[in-house]
Protein backbone atom coordinates (compact mmCIF):
# COMPACT_ATOMS: atom_id res chain seq x y z
CA UNK A 1 0.00 0.00 0.00
CA UNK A 2 1.61 3.56 -1.06
CA UNK A 3 1.53 5.57 2.26
CA UNK A 4 0.24 9.19 1.21
CA UNK A 5 1.73 11.72 3.76
CA UNK A 6 -0.19 14.68 4.41
CA UNK A 7 0.67 15.95 7.46
CA UNK A 8 3.34 18.39 6.40
CA UNK A 9 1.93 21.13 9.63
CA UNK A 10 3.21 18.40 11.90
CA UNK A 11 6.40 17.78 10.30
CA UNK A 12 8.44 17.04 6.94
CA UNK A 13 10.83 14.74 5.50
CA UNK A 14 14.15 15.88 5.32
CA UNK A 15 14.93 16.68 1.32
CA UNK A 16 17.92 15.13 0.22
CA UNK A 17 19.69 18.01 -0.77
CA UNK A 18 19.08 18.91 2.98
CA UNK A 19 20.92 15.68 4.15
CA UNK A 20 23.46 15.75 1.52
CA UNK A 21 24.34 18.80 2.55
CA UNK A 22 24.26 18.26 6.29
CA UNK A 23 26.06 14.74 6.05
CA UNK A 24 29.64 16.05 5.87
CA UNK A 25 28.87 17.99 9.71
CA UNK A 26 28.70 14.94 11.34
CA UNK A 27 31.54 12.90 10.47
CA UNK A 28 34.47 14.56 8.60
CA UNK A 29 33.44 18.15 9.63
CA UNK A 30 32.81 17.90 13.22
CA UNK A 31 34.33 20.58 14.27
CA UNK A 32 33.21 22.01 17.31
CA UNK A 33 32.65 25.94 15.65
CA UNK A 34 34.21 27.80 18.84
CA UNK A 35 37.24 25.73 18.66
CA UNK A 36 40.33 27.81 17.11
CA UNK A 37 41.71 24.97 15.09
CA UNK A 38 40.70 24.31 11.84
CA UNK A 39 38.89 21.75 12.11
CA UNK A 40 36.83 24.14 14.61
CA UNK A 41 37.20 26.86 11.82
CA UNK A 42 35.56 25.52 9.37
CA UNK A 43 32.64 24.60 11.60
CA UNK A 44 32.86 28.25 12.23
CA UNK A 45 32.42 29.25 8.59
CA UNK A 46 29.66 26.47 8.15
CA UNK A 47 28.06 27.94 10.69
CA UNK A 48 28.38 31.65 9.71
CA UNK A 49 27.26 30.73 6.11
CA UNK A 50 24.17 29.50 7.25
CA UNK A 51 23.09 32.20 9.12
CA UNK A 52 23.87 34.82 5.98
CA UNK A 53 21.43 32.34 4.17
CA UNK A 54 18.63 32.83 6.41
CA UNK A 55 19.18 36.23 7.56
CA UNK A 56 18.79 36.95 3.96
CA UNK A 57 15.76 35.31 3.48
CA UNK A 58 14.00 37.41 6.00
CA UNK A 59 16.06 40.66 5.14
CA UNK A 60 17.80 40.64 8.54
CA UNK A 61 21.25 41.11 9.49
CA UNK A 62 22.78 38.06 10.00
CA UNK A 63 24.39 39.46 13.88
CA UNK A 64 20.50 39.25 14.43
CA UNK A 65 20.06 35.66 14.20
CA UNK A 66 20.41 33.35 17.17
CA UNK A 67 20.17 29.84 16.58
CA UNK A 68 18.22 27.47 18.40
CA UNK A 69 16.67 23.86 19.01
CA UNK A 70 13.67 24.65 17.23
CA UNK A 71 10.26 26.61 17.28
CA UNK A 72 9.90 25.88 20.92
CA UNK A 73 12.92 27.37 22.04
CA UNK A 74 13.03 30.44 19.69
CA UNK A 75 9.14 30.73 21.20
CA UNK A 76 10.20 30.22 24.79
CA UNK A 77 13.17 32.90 24.83
CA UNK A 78 11.45 35.58 23.00
CA UNK A 79 8.32 36.28 25.57
CA UNK A 80 10.39 35.52 28.38
CA UNK A 81 13.39 37.18 27.39
CA UNK A 82 11.81 40.40 26.32
CA UNK A 83 9.57 40.13 29.26
CA UNK A 84 12.16 39.70 32.25
CA UNK A 85 14.78 42.09 30.22
CA UNK A 86 11.80 44.61 30.57
CA UNK A 87 9.84 43.79 33.52
CA UNK A 88 10.77 47.52 35.09
CA UNK A 89 9.25 49.16 31.72
CA UNK A 90 6.05 46.86 31.83
CA UNK A 91 4.45 43.92 32.69
CA UNK A 92 1.67 43.19 29.88
CA UNK A 93 2.02 41.20 27.47
CA UNK A 94 -0.74 40.69 24.01
CA UNK A 95 -1.15 37.69 22.56
CA UNK A 96 -3.95 35.78 21.16
CA UNK A 97 -5.78 32.55 21.52
CA UNK A 98 -5.15 30.75 18.93
CA UNK A 99 -1.53 30.20 19.30
CA UNK A 100 1.10 27.35 19.33
CA UNK A 101 0.80 25.62 22.85
CA UNK A 102 4.29 26.99 23.40
CA UNK A 103 3.31 30.50 23.50
CA UNK A 104 0.71 30.04 25.14
CA UNK A 105 1.89 28.10 27.94
CA UNK A 106 5.06 30.37 28.36
CA UNK A 107 2.80 33.02 28.45
CA UNK A 108 0.79 31.24 31.14
CA UNK A 109 4.01 30.71 33.05
CA UNK A 110 4.86 34.21 32.22
CA UNK A 111 1.63 35.08 34.46
CA UNK A 112 3.01 33.00 37.33
CA UNK A 113 5.90 35.52 37.64
CA UNK A 114 3.95 38.47 37.93
CA UNK A 115 2.85 39.45 34.10
CA UNK A 116 -0.34 40.25 33.26
CA UNK A 117 -1.19 38.49 29.45
CA UNK A 118 -4.21 39.58 27.34
CA UNK A 119 -5.08 36.54 25.48
CA UNK A 120 -7.40 38.20 22.31
CA UNK A 121 -9.73 36.34 20.13
CA UNK A 122 -10.62 35.87 16.81
CA UNK A 123 -12.81 36.08 14.48
CA UNK A 124 -14.83 32.92 13.04
CA UNK A 125 -12.11 32.27 10.27
CA UNK A 126 -9.08 32.37 13.07
CA UNK A 127 -8.40 35.90 12.06
CA UNK A 128 -7.10 38.25 15.00
CA UNK A 129 -8.46 41.88 14.60
CA UNK A 130 -5.14 44.32 14.28
CA UNK A 131 -7.67 47.06 16.17
CA UNK A 132 -8.14 44.59 19.15
CA UNK A 133 -4.13 44.78 19.32
CA UNK A 134 -4.44 48.71 19.02
CA UNK A 135 -7.07 48.69 21.75
CA UNK A 136 -5.52 46.06 24.02
CA UNK A 137 -2.55 48.06 23.82
CA UNK A 138 -1.73 49.92 27.26
CA UNK A 139 1.25 51.70 28.85
CA UNK A 140 2.34 48.71 30.80
CA UNK A 141 2.07 46.69 27.25
CA UNK A 142 6.03 45.17 26.26
CA UNK A 143 5.44 43.17 23.41
CA UNK A 144 2.52 41.82 21.30
CA UNK A 145 2.96 38.17 20.04
CA UNK A 146 0.90 37.14 17.36
CA UNK A 147 1.04 33.71 15.47
CA UNK A 148 1.81 34.32 11.52
CA UNK A 149 0.59 30.99 10.24
CA UNK A 150 -1.83 28.91 12.15
CA UNK A 151 -0.52 25.33 12.44
CA UNK A 152 -4.49 24.05 13.00
CA UNK A 153 -6.35 26.22 10.47
CA UNK A 154 -3.70 28.03 8.29
CA UNK A 155 -5.54 31.27 8.58
CA UNK A 156 -2.76 33.69 7.97
CA UNK A 157 -2.33 37.00 10.48
CA UNK A 158 -1.82 40.59 8.94
CA UNK A 159 1.23 40.80 10.54
CA UNK A 160 2.36 43.94 8.31
CA UNK A 161 -0.77 45.66 9.47
CA UNK A 162 -0.16 45.01 12.88
CA UNK A 163 3.30 45.13 13.30
CA UNK A 164 3.09 48.88 12.34
CA UNK A 165 0.78 49.20 15.15
CA UNK A 166 3.09 47.73 17.68
CA UNK A 167 6.07 50.15 15.72
CA UNK A 168 4.19 52.85 16.07
CA UNK A 169 3.16 52.10 19.85
CA UNK A 170 6.74 51.55 20.76
CA UNK A 171 6.08 47.93 21.79
CA UNK A 172 8.22 44.89 20.81
CA UNK A 173 6.48 42.63 17.99
CA UNK A 174 6.87 38.94 18.02
CA UNK A 175 5.36 36.36 15.07
CA UNK A 176 5.50 32.40 15.51
CA UNK A 177 6.37 31.89 11.84
CA UNK A 178 6.73 28.24 11.76
CA UNK A 179 4.42 27.40 9.59
CA UNK A 180 4.48 30.15 6.89
CA UNK A 181 8.37 30.63 6.79
CA UNK A 182 9.36 29.91 2.72
CA UNK A 183 6.06 29.66 2.30
CA UNK A 184 4.76 33.55 2.79
CA UNK A 185 6.94 36.08 1.93
CA UNK A 186 8.40 37.71 5.20
CA UNK A 187 10.34 41.28 5.48
CA UNK A 188 11.29 41.46 8.81
CA UNK A 189 11.75 45.69 8.01
CA UNK A 190 8.46 46.01 5.96
CA UNK A 191 6.89 43.58 8.60
CA UNK A 192 8.03 45.94 11.62
CA UNK A 193 8.91 42.71 13.03
CA UNK A 194 11.12 42.88 16.43
CA UNK A 195 10.95 39.58 16.74
CA UNK A 196 10.59 36.24 14.76
CA UNK A 197 10.50 32.58 15.44
CA UNK A 198 11.38 29.81 12.57
CA UNK A 199 12.11 26.75 12.37
CA UNK A 200 13.64 23.71 9.93
CA UNK A 201 11.48 20.62 10.41
CA UNK A 202 8.62 22.05 8.89
CA UNK A 203 10.67 23.23 5.32
CA UNK A 204 12.14 19.76 4.81
CA UNK A 205 15.24 20.28 7.28
CA UNK A 206 16.06 18.63 10.15
CA UNK A 207 13.83 18.57 13.51
CA UNK A 208 15.75 20.17 16.79
CA UNK A 209 17.00 23.64 15.27
CA UNK A 210 15.37 26.48 14.17
CA UNK A 211 16.26 30.26 15.25
CA UNK A 212 15.12 33.53 16.69
CA UNK A 213 15.37 36.68 14.71
CA UNK A 214 16.07 39.79 17.00
CA UNK A 215 16.45 43.24 15.46
CA UNK A 216 19.01 44.69 16.75
CA UNK A 217 18.56 46.84 19.71
CA UNK A 218 16.20 44.74 21.52
CA UNK A 219 16.15 44.34 25.28
CA UNK A 220 16.18 40.52 25.80
CA UNK A 221 17.88 38.51 28.07
CA UNK A 222 18.95 35.28 27.15
CA UNK A 223 17.57 32.64 28.45
CA UNK A 224 19.95 29.52 28.16
CA UNK A 225 23.60 30.34 29.97
CA UNK A 226 26.55 28.68 29.67
CA UNK A 227 29.42 29.82 26.78
CA UNK A 228 28.27 32.67 25.58
CA UNK A 229 27.54 31.27 22.35
CA UNK A 230 25.29 33.36 19.67
CA UNK A 231 26.76 36.77 20.88
CA UNK A 232 25.68 35.70 24.48
CA UNK A 233 22.20 35.05 23.81
CA UNK A 234 22.32 31.28 23.50
CA UNK A 235 24.52 29.29 25.19
CA UNK A 236 25.48 25.53 24.10
CA UNK A 237 27.51 24.25 21.10
CA UNK A 238 25.51 25.45 17.84
CA UNK A 239 24.16 21.95 16.51
CA UNK A 240 26.19 22.36 13.22
CA UNK A 241 24.90 19.84 11.02
CA UNK A 242 21.27 20.69 12.20
CA UNK A 243 22.40 24.72 11.08
CA UNK A 244 24.14 23.48 7.86
CA UNK A 245 20.49 21.97 7.08
CA UNK A 246 18.01 24.24 7.97
CA UNK A 247 20.27 26.81 5.96
CA UNK A 248 19.62 24.17 2.64
CA UNK A 249 16.67 23.56 3.56
CA UNK A 250 15.62 27.72 3.44
CA UNK A 251 18.08 27.90 0.38
CA UNK A 252 15.94 25.09 -1.57
CA UNK A 253 12.54 26.18 -0.52
CA UNK A 254 10.93 27.61 -3.98
CA UNK A 255 7.95 29.73 -5.34
CA UNK A 256 7.44 26.78 -7.75
CA UNK A 257 6.81 24.55 -4.44
CA UNK A 258 4.35 26.89 -3.09
CA UNK A 259 2.10 26.92 -6.32
CA UNK A 260 1.89 23.03 -6.16
CA UNK A 261 1.67 22.90 -2.79
CA UNK A 262 -1.69 25.40 -3.61
CA UNK A 263 -3.05 23.48 -6.30
CA UNK A 264 -2.74 20.61 -4.54
CA UNK A 265 -4.73 22.20 -1.31
CA UNK A 266 -7.37 23.62 -3.82
CA UNK A 267 -8.20 20.46 -5.13
CA UNK A 268 -8.75 18.76 -1.91
CA UNK A 269 -10.66 21.81 -0.79
CA UNK A 270 -12.75 21.67 -3.90
CA UNK A 271 -13.56 18.16 -3.71
CA UNK A 272 -14.33 17.85 -0.41
CA UNK A 273 -16.70 20.90 -0.26
CA UNK A 274 -18.82 19.93 -3.34
CA UNK A 275 -18.91 15.84 -2.55
CA UNK A 276 -19.13 15.72 1.09
CA UNK A 277 -22.38 16.90 2.49
CA UNK A 278 -22.03 18.75 5.88
CA UNK A 279 -18.16 19.40 5.46
CA UNK A 280 -16.95 22.67 5.78
CA UNK A 281 -13.70 24.43 5.62
CA UNK A 282 -11.97 25.82 8.70
CA UNK A 283 -9.97 28.80 8.56
CA UNK A 284 -9.63 31.52 6.47
CA UNK A 285 -11.08 30.77 2.51
CA UNK A 286 -8.36 33.31 1.50
CA UNK A 287 -5.88 34.37 3.51
CA UNK A 288 -4.54 30.53 4.31
CA UNK A 289 -1.36 29.18 4.14
CA UNK A 290 -0.58 26.99 0.92
CA UNK A 291 -0.88 23.51 2.09
CA UNK A 292 -3.50 23.79 4.79
CA UNK A 293 -6.99 22.16 3.94
CA UNK A 294 -8.64 21.81 7.41
CA UNK A 295 -12.06 20.50 7.39
CA UNK A 296 -15.23 19.86 9.89
CA UNK A 297 -17.48 16.39 8.96
CA UNK A 298 -20.24 16.81 10.76
CA UNK A 299 -21.82 13.86 13.01
CA UNK A 300 -18.04 11.83 12.70
CA UNK A 301 -15.45 12.25 15.43
CA UNK A 302 -12.14 13.34 13.79
CA UNK A 303 -10.04 10.75 15.82
CA UNK A 304 -11.93 7.82 14.02
CA UNK A 305 -11.66 9.24 10.87
CA UNK A 306 -8.26 9.83 10.73
CA UNK A 307 -7.50 6.40 12.01
CA UNK A 308 -9.57 4.66 9.22
CA UNK A 309 -7.61 6.90 6.73
CA UNK A 310 -4.40 5.60 8.30
CA UNK A 311 -5.33 2.24 8.02
CA UNK A 312 -4.99 2.99 3.83
CA UNK A 313 -2.14 4.64 4.44
CA UNK A 314 -3.49 8.24 4.42
CA UNK A 315 -1.88 10.03 7.39
CA UNK A 316 -3.43 13.27 8.74
CA UNK A 317 -4.26 15.04 11.88
CA UNK A 318 -7.10 16.18 14.12
CA UNK A 319 -6.21 19.38 15.19
CA UNK A 320 -1.89 20.14 16.09
CA UNK A 321 -0.08 16.61 16.49
CA UNK A 322 0.31 17.83 20.56
CA UNK A 323 -3.39 17.73 21.23
CA UNK A 324 -4.35 14.34 19.81
CA UNK A 325 -3.81 13.44 23.71
CA UNK A 326 -6.47 15.05 25.17
CA UNK A 327 -9.86 14.73 25.13
CA UNK A 328 -10.93 18.30 24.85
CA UNK A 329 -11.72 19.95 21.94
CA UNK A 330 -8.77 22.44 19.85
CA UNK A 331 -8.48 25.78 21.61
CA UNK A 332 -7.72 27.25 18.18
CA UNK A 333 -11.42 26.00 17.14
CA UNK A 334 -12.78 26.87 20.27
CA UNK A 335 -11.60 30.33 19.79
CA UNK A 336 -12.82 30.67 16.40
CA UNK A 337 -16.46 30.04 18.14
CA UNK A 338 -16.81 26.64 16.92
CA UNK A 339 -19.33 24.14 18.94
CA UNK A 340 -17.91 21.20 20.35
CA UNK A 341 -19.38 18.98 17.44
CA UNK A 342 -17.92 20.66 15.18
CA UNK A 343 -14.05 21.08 17.10
CA UNK A 344 -14.27 17.30 17.39
CA UNK A 345 -14.75 16.44 13.82
CA UNK A 346 -12.51 18.44 12.22
CA UNK A 347 -9.46 16.97 10.61
CA UNK A 348 -6.78 18.65 9.28
CA UNK A 349 -4.61 18.15 5.73
CA UNK A 350 -1.55 19.58 5.24
CA UNK A 351 0.29 18.98 1.71
CA UNK A 352 3.83 19.41 1.17
CA UNK A 353 5.97 18.82 -2.31
CA UNK A 354 6.48 15.57 -2.31
CA UNK A 355 2.45 14.67 -3.07
CA UNK A 356 1.28 13.82 -5.95
CA UNK A 357 -1.91 14.57 -8.04
CA UNK A 358 -3.27 10.94 -7.53
CA UNK A 359 -2.81 10.76 -3.65
CA UNK A 360 -4.77 13.61 -3.60
CA UNK A 361 -7.80 12.59 -5.76
CA UNK A 362 -7.00 8.69 -3.54
CA UNK A 363 -7.27 10.77 -0.26
CA UNK A 364 -10.76 12.49 -1.48
CA UNK A 365 -12.25 9.22 -2.66
CA UNK A 366 -10.81 7.23 0.56
CA UNK A 367 -12.41 10.32 2.74
CA UNK A 368 -15.70 9.99 0.68
CA UNK A 369 -15.92 6.19 1.50
CA UNK A 370 -14.88 6.37 5.65
CA UNK A 371 -17.19 9.58 6.17
CA UNK A 372 -20.22 7.69 4.83
CA UNK A 373 -19.58 4.32 6.86
CA UNK A 374 -18.72 6.66 9.82
CA UNK A 375 -22.10 8.21 9.46
CA UNK A 376 -23.83 4.69 9.29
CA UNK A 377 -22.24 4.46 12.22
CA UNK A 378 -23.17 7.45 13.99
CA UNK A 379 -26.40 8.14 15.97
CA UNK A 380 -26.29 11.99 14.68
CA UNK A 381 -25.35 11.82 11.30
CA UNK A 382 -25.87 9.69 7.97
CA UNK A 383 -28.87 11.89 7.31
CA UNK A 384 -27.22 13.64 4.73
CA UNK A 385 -24.69 11.22 3.41
CA UNK A 386 -24.31 11.12 -0.51
CA UNK B 1 -1.56 3.85 20.76
CA UNK B 2 -4.20 0.78 20.67
CA UNK B 3 -4.14 -2.92 21.05
CA UNK B 4 -4.51 -5.01 18.52
CA UNK B 5 -7.96 -6.06 19.64
CA UNK B 6 -9.45 -2.56 19.50
CA UNK B 7 -8.00 -1.52 16.10
CA UNK B 8 -9.57 -5.18 14.75
CA UNK B 9 -12.83 -4.21 16.38
CA UNK B 10 -12.62 -0.73 15.47
CA UNK B 11 -11.97 -1.31 11.84
CA UNK B 12 -14.73 -4.31 11.35
CA UNK B 13 -17.44 -3.29 14.02
CA UNK B 14 -20.19 -5.83 15.18
CA UNK B 15 -23.58 -5.11 15.40
CA UNK B 16 -23.57 -1.68 14.06
CA UNK B 17 -27.24 -0.57 13.14
CA UNK B 18 -30.69 -0.10 14.75
CA UNK B 19 -33.56 -2.36 15.89
CA UNK B 20 -36.73 -0.76 14.77
CA UNK B 21 -38.70 -2.83 17.23
CA UNK B 22 -36.36 -2.28 19.97
CA UNK B 23 -37.54 -3.32 23.44
CA UNK B 24 -35.25 -0.64 25.27
CA UNK B 25 -33.04 2.13 23.72
CA UNK B 26 -29.59 3.50 25.53
CA UNK B 27 -28.45 6.88 25.03
CA UNK B 28 -25.64 8.24 26.52
CA UNK B 29 -22.97 10.71 26.07
CA UNK B 30 -19.70 12.15 27.02
CA UNK B 31 -19.93 16.36 27.55
CA UNK B 32 -15.76 16.43 27.62
CA UNK B 33 -14.88 14.26 24.52
CA UNK B 34 -18.30 14.95 23.05
CA UNK B 35 -19.30 11.47 22.42
CA UNK B 36 -22.07 10.10 21.86
CA UNK B 37 -23.51 5.95 21.75
CA UNK B 38 -26.79 4.69 21.41
CA UNK B 39 -27.35 1.19 22.12
CA UNK B 40 -30.74 -1.37 21.16
CA UNK B 41 -31.67 -4.18 22.42
CA UNK B 42 -34.11 -6.86 21.96
CA UNK B 43 -35.02 -8.84 24.74
CA UNK B 44 -36.30 -12.50 24.63
CA UNK B 45 -36.21 -15.61 26.85
CA UNK B 46 -33.90 -18.47 27.74
CA UNK B 47 -34.69 -22.05 28.78
CA UNK B 48 -35.24 -20.69 32.34
CA UNK B 49 -37.55 -18.18 31.29
CA UNK B 50 -34.96 -15.30 31.87
CA UNK B 51 -34.71 -12.15 30.18
CA UNK B 52 -32.06 -12.56 27.89
CA UNK B 53 -30.54 -10.04 25.09
CA UNK B 54 -31.20 -11.64 22.20
CA UNK B 55 -30.13 -9.17 19.88
CA UNK B 56 -28.33 -5.75 20.26
CA UNK B 57 -27.20 -2.97 17.82
CA UNK B 58 -25.47 0.26 18.21
CA UNK B 59 -24.80 3.50 17.02
CA UNK B 60 -21.76 5.51 17.53
CA UNK B 61 -20.53 8.73 17.15
CA UNK B 62 -17.15 8.82 18.66
CA UNK B 63 -13.31 8.15 18.25
CA UNK B 64 -11.75 4.74 18.14
CA UNK B 65 -12.05 3.11 21.01
CA UNK B 66 -15.72 3.82 21.96
CA UNK B 67 -16.90 2.27 18.08
CA UNK B 68 -14.64 -0.72 19.62
CA UNK B 69 -15.84 -0.56 23.38
CA UNK B 70 -19.52 -0.62 21.85
CA UNK B 71 -19.18 -3.05 19.59
CA UNK B 72 -16.99 -5.33 22.05
CA UNK B 73 -19.51 -4.77 24.72
CA UNK B 74 -22.59 -5.42 22.46
CA UNK B 75 -20.49 -8.65 21.61
CA UNK B 76 -20.28 -9.30 25.24
CA UNK B 77 -24.15 -8.59 26.05
CA UNK B 78 -25.32 -10.41 23.49
CA UNK B 79 -27.20 -13.79 24.74
CA UNK B 80 -26.41 -13.07 28.48
CA UNK B 81 -29.38 -12.08 30.93
CA UNK B 82 -30.10 -9.38 32.09
CA UNK B 83 -28.85 -9.23 35.78
CA UNK B 84 -25.16 -10.97 33.65
CA UNK B 85 -25.55 -7.94 31.21
CA UNK B 86 -25.98 -5.35 34.42
CA UNK B 87 -22.91 -6.87 36.30
CA UNK B 88 -20.68 -6.23 33.35
CA UNK B 89 -17.68 -3.61 34.21
CA UNK B 90 -15.93 -1.51 32.16
CA UNK B 91 -13.16 -3.17 33.01
CA UNK B 92 -14.50 -6.70 31.29
CA UNK B 93 -14.92 -4.56 28.15
CA UNK B 94 -11.60 -2.89 28.47
CA UNK B 95 -9.89 -6.22 29.13
CA UNK B 96 -11.79 -8.12 26.39
CA UNK B 97 -9.88 -5.57 24.23
CA UNK B 98 -6.39 -5.88 25.58
CA UNK B 99 -6.45 -2.86 27.26
CA UNK B 100 -7.23 0.77 26.55
CA UNK B 101 -4.82 3.94 27.03
CA UNK B 102 -5.85 5.75 30.60
CA UNK B 103 -7.37 8.63 28.79
CA UNK B 104 -9.64 6.45 26.99
CA UNK B 105 -11.32 4.42 30.03
CA UNK B 106 -13.92 6.41 30.12
CA UNK B 107 -15.01 5.51 26.73
CA UNK B 108 -16.03 1.46 27.99
CA UNK B 109 -17.68 2.98 30.72
CA UNK B 110 -19.97 5.32 28.22
CA UNK B 111 -20.55 1.64 26.47
CA UNK B 112 -21.96 -0.17 29.76
CA UNK B 113 -23.48 3.25 30.78
CA UNK B 114 -25.51 2.64 27.12
CA UNK B 115 -26.44 -1.01 28.21
CA UNK B 116 -27.92 -0.14 31.53
CA UNK B 117 -29.85 2.37 30.15
CA UNK B 118 -31.37 0.02 27.74
CA UNK B 119 -32.09 -2.16 30.19
CA UNK B 120 -33.51 0.38 32.67
CA UNK B 121 -35.77 1.58 29.50
CA UNK B 122 -36.55 -1.83 28.90
CA UNK B 123 -37.46 -2.66 32.59
CA UNK B 124 -39.41 0.79 33.23
CA UNK B 125 -41.32 0.08 29.69
CA UNK B 126 -42.60 -3.14 30.77
CA UNK B 127 -43.47 -2.16 34.44
CA UNK B 128 -41.02 -4.18 36.21
CA UNK B 129 -39.03 -3.85 39.17
CA UNK B 130 -35.72 -1.47 38.57
CA UNK B 131 -32.94 -1.86 41.06
CA UNK B 132 -32.02 0.99 42.98
CA UNK B 133 -29.04 0.67 41.98
CA UNK B 134 -30.00 1.16 37.76
CA UNK B 135 -32.37 3.70 39.06
CA UNK B 136 -29.27 5.50 40.78
CA UNK B 137 -26.93 4.79 37.55
CA UNK B 138 -30.13 6.18 35.22
CA UNK B 139 -30.24 9.29 36.69
CA UNK B 140 -26.56 10.02 36.63
CA UNK B 141 -26.46 8.39 32.71
CA UNK B 142 -29.45 10.97 31.61
CA UNK B 143 -28.23 14.11 32.90
CA UNK B 144 -24.62 13.39 31.38
CA UNK B 145 -26.88 12.70 28.34
CA UNK B 146 -28.49 16.04 28.46
CA UNK B 147 -25.37 18.01 29.31
CA UNK B 148 -23.50 16.37 26.28
CA UNK B 149 -26.49 17.21 23.97
CA UNK B 150 -26.87 20.93 25.00
CA UNK B 151 -23.01 21.80 24.98
CA UNK B 152 -21.29 19.41 22.30
CA UNK B 153 -23.97 19.25 19.57
CA UNK B 154 -25.02 21.54 16.70
CA UNK B 155 -28.44 22.27 16.75
CA UNK B 156 -29.15 20.25 13.87
CA UNK B 157 -27.50 17.07 15.19
CA UNK B 158 -30.08 18.01 18.37
CA UNK B 159 -32.90 17.97 16.05
CA UNK B 160 -31.48 14.46 14.57
CA UNK B 161 -31.18 13.06 17.80
CA UNK B 162 -35.14 14.12 18.86
CA UNK B 163 -36.19 13.01 15.20
CA UNK B 164 -34.75 9.38 15.54
CA UNK B 165 -36.44 8.79 19.07
C1 LIG C 1 3.29 27.39 14.88
C2 LIG C 1 4.29 26.52 15.57
N1 LIG C 1 5.07 27.03 16.55
C3 LIG C 1 5.97 26.29 17.18
C4 LIG C 1 6.16 24.96 16.88
C5 LIG C 1 7.16 24.19 17.66
O1 LIG C 1 8.34 24.02 16.94
P1 LIG C 1 9.39 22.89 17.32
O2 LIG C 1 8.72 21.59 17.05
O3 LIG C 1 10.54 23.14 16.39
O4 LIG C 1 9.76 23.06 18.73
C6 LIG C 1 5.38 24.38 15.87
C7 LIG C 1 5.45 22.98 15.47
O5 LIG C 1 5.82 22.06 16.09
C8 LIG C 1 4.43 25.18 15.21
O6 LIG C 1 3.63 24.68 14.28
S1 LIG D 1 -12.79 9.86 23.83
FE1 LIG D 1 -14.65 9.93 24.87
S2 LIG D 1 -15.68 8.15 24.31
FE2 LIG D 1 -13.72 7.99 23.42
Amino acid sequence: MKRIYLDHAATTPVDDRVLKAMQPYLCERFGNASSIHRIGQEAKEALEKSRQIIADKINAHPSEIVFTSGGTESNNFALKGVAFSNRDKGRHIITTRVEHDCVLNSCRWLETQGFKVTYLGVDENGMVRPDDIRQAITKDTLAVSVIHGNNEVGTIAPIREIGKICREKGVYFHTDACQSFTKVPIDVEKDYLDMLTINAHKIYGPKGVGALYIKKGTTIDAWQHGGGHERNLRSGTENIPGIVGFAKAVEIACKSDVVQMTEFRDILITRVLSEIADSSLRGHPAHRLCNNATFSFSGIEGESLLLRLDMHGIACSTGSACSSHTLEPSHVLMAMGLSHEDAHSSLRFSVGKENTAEDIEHTVDMLKKEVGLLRKMSPVGGMDVQ
Amino acid sequence: MYSKEVMEHFSNPRNIGVIEDADGIGKVGNFICGDIMWIYIKVGKNENREDIIEDIKFKTMGCAAAIATSSMATELAKGKTIVEALNMTKQDISDSLGGLPAVKLHCSLLATDALVEAIYDYLTKKGLPVPDDVSKKHERIKSELEKTEKICLNPKAQENSLKKD
